[in-house]
């Protein structure tokens, strides 16, 4: 039963990661931008939840949401003042300018309240269950649900709303979107809005769950998000979720059996295969794109 | 309705339109033929505001569009069928019909313009729950032009409606072209099969390197020699 209780280990790391990779993968989709400062939204995220319920005493949903709007609202001026004028500049200027927004947060945050890692105030109720003889921790459940409920509500956005049809209409063929009368620039923000909003969720579980958190927290998970969206296929949203848990649980899998030196290399080496073996990932069409 | 003046229009520094003028009256069906990269695409993104001209003017309905951005063109009516279709594939039928109507909020209007298409297209009612990218070309133009139908435009813009498409489908689309024209739709029509597109047009204008080079009336132009000799197979 020990590798059940592995799994949902697994799966709580991987629904982070999973929540981190969709905003990788619409902001993708609908700019064809790697963001990399994405991991460092995830880490501001994490520090407002800190400070909402450490400082402020805001109980946990409060400080989550929170966290996910003051995310949106940084995330719509990063892609505003960074990124826009490069929309038609060539990828390597994006992907470079993406690298120094990146630098710019964690050392701006460093400057601001310097490098000292802070412990996560502990919100959440930590019982312990026992479901058919496995032990479960009530955290690891509350996490799961609220990574379960934010991406149900993601893809009611994206596929009953007017906004997420705009989405995706925009990032299948910008152009014709236009003709459709939709405004690009806005349906632009508001990707970056709700796949920052996405990782500013993952920043305050992230807390919660490691309960240590330091600017260059984003650096790692980061990376390992944008490895889960290309696994799923980037600019896929199915396959951001799938891509994440998949990476949480190998991980995982990849400790229990006694190798946590290469629980990083994991990811690392799933990155290398995909891209020898199918660089359109899981979910992808082999006709696609490589990143 | 639709008044070009002397516009100029540049990709970088290569100029594709270069003084076009054009004039569409309210209820015509006006042809804009030419050759291969004449320019006649090139002036249609200009009139939907996804280029904008470097000089000259463009007046629609007394108003001047020239450089607006293309909702506000869609908004004061004029809708644009893209030459190659471009219907959104990973959409269903349904959802690009939605998309036409983006920018309207009367549901009961959008109801009826829904009925409307499906009328005016059969075929696409039937699969209105296919992903639209796995529909046949005339299935796809008839999806792009239904589209365009849902923002309930004044002035129809279509480029190469018959792009691809067997004979017997050219027709039926160029019927459905003349339909959508008798129920009170202005239409400015860009083709390459020149015959077609005069049999239906009021109007036409021949482009040639950017440049507007014969106007006149449909049978002025039938009857024309140039015409006759660079466009219509020389007969
Ligand atoms: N995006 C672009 N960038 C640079 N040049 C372009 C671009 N699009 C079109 N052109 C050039 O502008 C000229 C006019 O092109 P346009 O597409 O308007 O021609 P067309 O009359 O629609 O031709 P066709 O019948 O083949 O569709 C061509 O010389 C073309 O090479
Ligand atoms: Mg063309």
């Amino acid at each position: 039963m020990e590798w059940i209780q592995q799994l949902v280990n697994g799966i709580s790391l991987g629904s982070i990661y999973a929540l981190i990779a969709l905003g990788y993968t619409m902001v993708y989709g609908i700019i064809k931008l790697i963001n990399f400062a994405h991991g460092e939204v995830f880490m501001i995220g994490a520090f407002i939840g800190f400070y909402a319920i450490g400082g402020w005493g805001l109980s946990f949903v409060p400080a989550l949401l929170l966290a996910m709007a003051v995310c949106a609202i940084i995330g719509v001026v990063i892609e505003r003042v960074a990124y826009k004028r490069l929309r038609n500049a060539t990828r390597i200027a994006a992907l470079i300018t993406a690298i120094g927004v990146s630098l710019f947060i964690q050392y701006g945050v460093i400057y601001i309240r310097g490098a000292q890692p802070e412990a996560y105030p502990n919100v959440l109720p930590s019982k312990t269950f026992e479901i058919f003889g496995v032990n479960i921790s009530s955290q690891s459940l509350l996490i799961l649900s609220v990574s379960i409920i934010l991406m149900i509500i993601l893809q009611f956005i994206v596929h009953r709303t007017k906004m997420g049809k705009a989405m995706r209409a925009v990032s299948f063929d910008a152009e014709a979107a236009r003709l459709m009368g939709i405004n690009v620039d806005r349906t632009i923000s508001f990707t970056f809005a709700i796949g920052s909003a996405l990782a500013g969720a993952a920043g305050v579980i992230f807390g919660t769950y490691y309960t240590k958190i330091d600017p260059l927290m984003g650096v790692i998970p980061g990376l390992k998000a944008f490895v889960a969206a290309v696994l799923g296929g980037i600019g896929i949203i199915p396959g951001a979720m799938v891509g994440g848990l998949v990476l949480g649980v190998v991980e995982t899998v990849v400790s229990a059996f006694g190798y946590s030196l290469w629980r990083d290399a994991a990811a690392f080496i799933i990155l290398i295969l995909i891209l020898i073996f199918k660089p359109s990932g899981l979910f992808g069409k082999n006709t696609r794109e490589k990143v | 309705m639709l008044k070009v003046n002397e516009i100029n229009v540049n990709y970088g520094n290569i100029r594709a339109l270069k003084g076009v003028s054009l004039d569409v009256n309210e209820g015509e069906i006006v042809t804009l033929i030419g050759a291969n990269g004449a320019g006649k695409s090139t002036l249609l993104k200009t009139l939907s505001g996804l280029l904008k001209p470097k000089e000259g003017t463009i007046e629609y309905l007394g108003k001047s569009i020239a450089g607006k951005p293309a909702q506000t063109i869609v908004k004061a009516g004029i809708s644009h069928v893209p030459e190659g279709r471009r219907v959104f594939a990973n959409m269903t039928v349904e959802e690009n019909l939605e998309l036409g109507a983006y920018l309207r909020n009367d549901s009961a209007g959008i109801r009826q313009d829904f009925a409307k298409v499906y009328e005016l297209f059969p075929r696409l009612e039937e699969r209105k729950k296919q992903l639209s990218g796995t529909l046949s070309g005339g299935e796809q133009q008839m999806l792009a032009m239904g589209r365009a139908l849902m923002a309930r435009p004044k002035l129809l813009l279509l480029d190469e409606p018959s792009m691809g498409l067997a004979p017997l489908l050219v027709q039926t689309i160029f019927r459905i072209i003349e339909e959508i024209n008798r129920d009170g739709t202005t239409i400015l029509l860009v083709e390459q099969n020149a015959h077609m597109a005069l049999s239906i047009a009021n109007r036409a204008y021949v482009v040639e390197t950017g440049k507007i080079v014969i106007s006149g009336t449909a049978e002025e132009l039938q009857a024309s020699e140039e015409v006759k000799m660079a466009y219509l197979g020389g007969h």
